[in-house]
């Protein structure tokens, strides 16, 4: 079976200061080079903290944003143009803040009738009908297409955003934060919308949030990013449940549990590394208790521990005994 | 039509505009009244006065008939005026979006050509322009037009690179839109509310431009009279015959006038930031007009607040924030409000120190006790003077928070100023001391950062240590860790519960999040559509909810550990508070809900610690406080 979505070492670094004549003085590597498949059908979760990478990620997979270097390659296709277009018709994109994606001088049918029309050159009734058929889908009422984006909450606005992203066509979302800007009564609503479009599209999905428990009811595997780079990737099932990468760990300790004791999971107030001037080894070294010197000179692969998960680390947390 | 309304309000733009409407209906019907030849001369009648037999304002120097002349003028003033602003605004405003848009390079070179133009003194260039061209009415206008281009493109630039990089635009990309219609239908319709801003208030300077240079005799050519030119041909007659000059003079100063007037009424009417009240200047205080009695102390709690009510009025509408809210929390305690967004959680915090901006907030009943003494209705200075002192914020977003120009040494400093004068050195050394207290690496050093210096979570501990600068009784925490990443989060959390214990600090700690709740607070607070619905010890609510809200909302709430999974969702949405349903404001929502949860007040029942507004709970109260 092809993989709906494969990444061969995709990376982005940006230029940073500009000295004389425009050339940067430095660069800022925001993705170190990224191998990943995702098969077809999957729900892929990313999680990572604020200035890890993943909203860069997230553009360079639908083309917004052209890679340093590397390729994506979507069900066998390479698409290696940084060209909206011809990315819109295989992978679209659903925003972090639905209200702010929505032209405030557009109504709703507007919205909807653009990737219809330009992505697929399709005719005013088969626009109507397809329309038609995508809002039943997403439960929106059709009297809303002649509305304006101010009129809706933040949860019928996302509606509208997964409609506008389905009507495309696409087989691949990337889901950005999808409801991390929705209230969480909301947010559930929205999330089994999700989760029943999936089956009933057959999609794959790109989830990528900063919100652990989310990301863990809704995928199948779980990619952590830190600074740049996939630490642990395995099954949504273990990866929380018992981390090997001790970064992994900490985000699991350091999420809000009812129930679990308030500790500070680390004793320092220790601050990421500086993008400007990256550690030579491994970036999560200087908050690690279990670092050595290899961890601080050279950088560690993302490898295989057993048990279907793959840590970047050296001295990897033990695998549960169960 | 709400345009029109907004515009009709500022009694001087209406002046203005009406004065404009019949100096333009004076210039479209000139070529049909029954006036004199304004060219034509008649070298006997020259000079006559104001008033004269056939000629209403008199004649100019060669014995034209002013009236004529003006009226013919006006015509040609205001239309050279306004093709000049037209011309500029489309040119500008080309050049603004394009370079705006595309940004780079091109953006580079093309602002650089227009800040050259700026560069030149305005009348300067403009008459360098004409004597290349040499004089004529075209021109003047296309001098004019040219040296407001530059005005119009750098505005517009502004505008136009920030909303190229907003998120609907990337959304049009990916829906398959070319640049070009991007431009056309994505930015284009956002920016001309500004291009009509800019025009109206430029449209009076251009119309004095143009006569500015007919008045130098670069404009109109004899003998075609435009209002600059008449103003120059009765120079040499200032003295003997003044009317010859006040006709034309006052014409132009009505025209200006009353365009200025209007462009501001224009202004103000389209700019967003005055609809939203933003530009009235919030009173120091929340407005206070209590109807009904002030309840009377019932000594539960360091701060405590009984039936507050807090509304906001817009236009007709009364939004009721919050409907009666009474709480309490003591010393040492950590009391949890949780709710959704529109709950009235961060709007009760706000009324305790009156912070809610009035207008549109009004405290409309209720009381809020610090230590017995009443803060409602409380005069300013009392309530500046116990704000930081006894009570202390801390806010969600600590970058909109601290002043990005000041080092944070000195915002601390100055907190502590606010309250007790304080010494250079002692300042310093209080700051560090603050900065240590809530744990900031290398204190000494940090003082002196900028806010922009600092990491999120660094940040948000120099928040918390305003908050504690001058040792305060009780710290409201308005979602505190919201902004913060997760690991951020625990390090603010387990420092905020060490400060209660070591301080004996009180804490009102808002959030929406369940797992903050449980590990940080004692007692907490459900809150639906501005009211408590459910209050209790934490552990008690979290084991057995009563309110059917408690309990779907904490269901609906994924939680690490629980794998992968359908979550319950709750159908429909919060009611909007200025439509309350009478009775319970969940019913809607609610599987449970009877006809009898749809009338009248339903008050909060109460067993023990426990107390829960429902005629129907989950479980019963009693049973629950067990």
């Amino acid at each position: 079976m092809t993989a709906a979505l494969r990444l061969d070492g995709l990376s982005k670094t940006f230029p940073v200061g500009r000295g004389w004549l425009g050339k940067p003085t430095a660069s800022v590597k925001a993705v170190h080079p990224i191998d990943l498949t995702v098969p077809r059908g999957e729900t892929l979760g990313i999680v990572g903290e604020s200035g890890c990478g993943k909203s860069t990620l997230a553009r360079m997979l639908v083309g917004l944003l052209p890679p340093s270097t590397g390729s994506i390659e979507i069900e066998g296709a390479a698409l290696d143009t940084a060209d909206p277009t011809a990315f819109g018709k295989r992978i679209q994109y659903v925003f972090q803040d639905p209200i702010s994606s929505l032209n405030p001088r557009k109504t709703i049918r507007q919205v909807m009738e653009a990737p219809l029309r330009h992505l697929h050159g399709m005719k005013r009734a088969e626009r109507e009908a397809r329309i038609r058929e995508i809002f039943a889908d997403v439960n929106l009422r059709e009297e809303f297409l002649d509305r304006y984006p101010h009129e809706f909450s933040g949860g019928q606005a996302q509606r509208i955003g997964i409609a506008r992203a389905l009507a495309a066509d696409a087989s691949i979302l990337i889901l950005d934060e999808p409801v991390s800007a929705l209230d969480v009564s909301v947010q559930a609503q929205v999330l089994n919308l999700l989760a029943d479009l999936k089956g009933k599209r057959d999609l794959t999905y790109l989830f990528i949030s900063h919100d652990l428990a989310v990301v863990e009811a809704v995928a199948d595997r779980i990619a952590v990013l830190y600074f740049g780079s996939v630490v642990e990737i395995g099954p949504a099932a273990q990866v929380f449940a018992a981390p090997r990468h001790p970064y992994t760990k900490l985000l699991a300790d350091s999420a809000p549990v009812v129930g679990r004791p308030l500790t500070a999971p680390e004793a320092k107030g220790s601050e990421l590394p500086d993008p400007l001037n990256p550690p030579p080894g491994c970036a999560f070294a200087a908050r690690c208790l279990r670092a050595t010197e290899q961890c601080r000179s050279t950088v560690p692969r993302l490898d295989d521990t057993g048990d279907g998960t793959r840590a970047a680390c050296f001295h990897p947390l033990d695998a549960p005994t169960a | 039509m709400k345009f029109l309304t907004l515009l009709a309000r500022n009694r001087l733009a209406l002046g203005g505009g009406v004065v404009m409407a019949l100096v333009v209906l004076l210039a479209l019907v000139t070529p049909i009244l029954p006036l004199a030849d304004p060219d034509v001369t008649d070298t006997a009648r020259r000079f006559l006065p104001p008033f004269s037999e056939g000629a209403l304002l008199g004649t100019d120097h060669l014995g034209r008939d002013l009236l004529s002349r003006l009226l013919w003028g006006t015509r040609l003033s205001l239309a050279v005026g306004f093709a000049a602003a037209i011309s500029a605004a489309t040119i500008g405003a080309a050049i603004g979006i394009v370079a705006g848009y595309f940004g780079g390079w091109l953006d580079n070179v093309v602002m650089r050509g227009v800040d050259m133009l700026m560069a030149f003194p305005y009348i300067l260039l403009a008459l360098a322009i004409v004597a290349a061209l040499g004089p004529g009415l075209m021109n003047a206008l296309i001098a004019v037009a040219a040296v407001n281009v530059p005005f119009f493109a750098r505005n517009i630039r502004g505008i136009t690179v920030g909303l190229a990089h907003r998120e609907f635009v990337d959304a049009a990309r990916l829906s398959g839109l070319s640049d070009t219609r991007i431009i056309l239908s994505e930015v284009l319709p956002n920016v001309v509310p500004v291009i009509v801003i800019a025009m109206s208030t430029t449209v009076g300077w251009m119309i004095l431009e143009t006569a500015g240079l007919s008045f130098l005799g670069l404009g109109s050519q004899p003998p075609q009279a435009d209002l600059g030119s008449m103003l120059g041909e009765a120079r040499a007659a200032l003295i003997s015959h003044p009317h010859t000059s006040i006709v034309p003079g006052a014409m132009i100063l009505i025209v200006v006038m009353s365009i200025n007037l209007l462009g501001d009424g224009v202004r103000d009417a389209l700019d967003p930031r005055l609809k939203s009240g933003a530009l009235s200047r919030p009173r120091a205080a929340t407005l206070v007009e209590r109807k009904g009695p002030v309840p009377a102390s019932e000594g539960r709690g360091l701060l405590e607040v009984q039936d507050l009510r807090t509304e906001f009025h817009v236009g007709p509408r009364t939004y009721r924030a919050v409907g009666g809210v009474s709480l309490h929390v003591e010393q040492g305690e950590c009391l949890g409000i949780i709710g959704e967004s529109g709950s009235g959680k961060s709007v009760t915090a706000l009324s305790v120190m009156g912070l809610v901006a009035s207008p549109p907030g009004v405290i409309t009943g209720g009381a809020v006790r610090v230590e017995g003494e009443d803060m409602i209705g409380t005069p300013y200075r009392r309530l500046r003077d116990l704000r930081g002192r006894k009570v202390a914020y801390i806010f969600q977003d600590p970058l909109a928070t601290l002043h990005p120009l000041y080092r944070v040494g000195d915002q601390l400093v100055e907190a502590i100023r606010a309250h007790r004068p304080i010494g250079r050195a002692e300042g310093r050394a209080k700051a560090i001391e603050l900065l240590e207290a809530v744990r900031i690496p290398n204190a000494a050093k940090r003082i002196s950062d900028y806010p922009h210096e600092l990491s999120g979570g660094m940040r948000q501990r120099i928040g918390i240590a305003m908050a504690l600068a001058n040792d305060p009784d009780v710290i409201i925490a308005d979602e505190p860790t919201t902004a913060l990443d997760v690991t951020v989060q625990a390090q603010i959390l387990s420092l905020l519960d060490d400060l209660r214990r070591s301080r004996g600090l009180a804490i009102v700690f808002i959030t929406h999040d369940f797992g903050v709740v449980a590990q940080l607070c004692d007692r907490v607070a459900v809150m639906y559509a501005g009211r408590i619905v459910e209050e209790g010890p934490t552990a008690s609510i979290l084991e057995t909810p009563c309110h059917p809200y408690t309990a779907r909302l904490m269901a609906c709430v994924p939680e690490l550990g629980e794998g992968r999974r359908r979550l319950e969702a709750i159908p429909g949405l919060p009611p909007a508070v200025d439509k309350l349903p009478p009775g319970c404001a969940f019913a809607d929502r609610c599987a449970k809900a009877r006809a009898e949860c749809r009338q009248g007040e339903i008050a909060l029942s109460r067993a023990g610690p426990r107390a829960v507004r429902c005629l129907y709970p989950e479980t019963p109260v009693m049973e629950a406080a067990q």
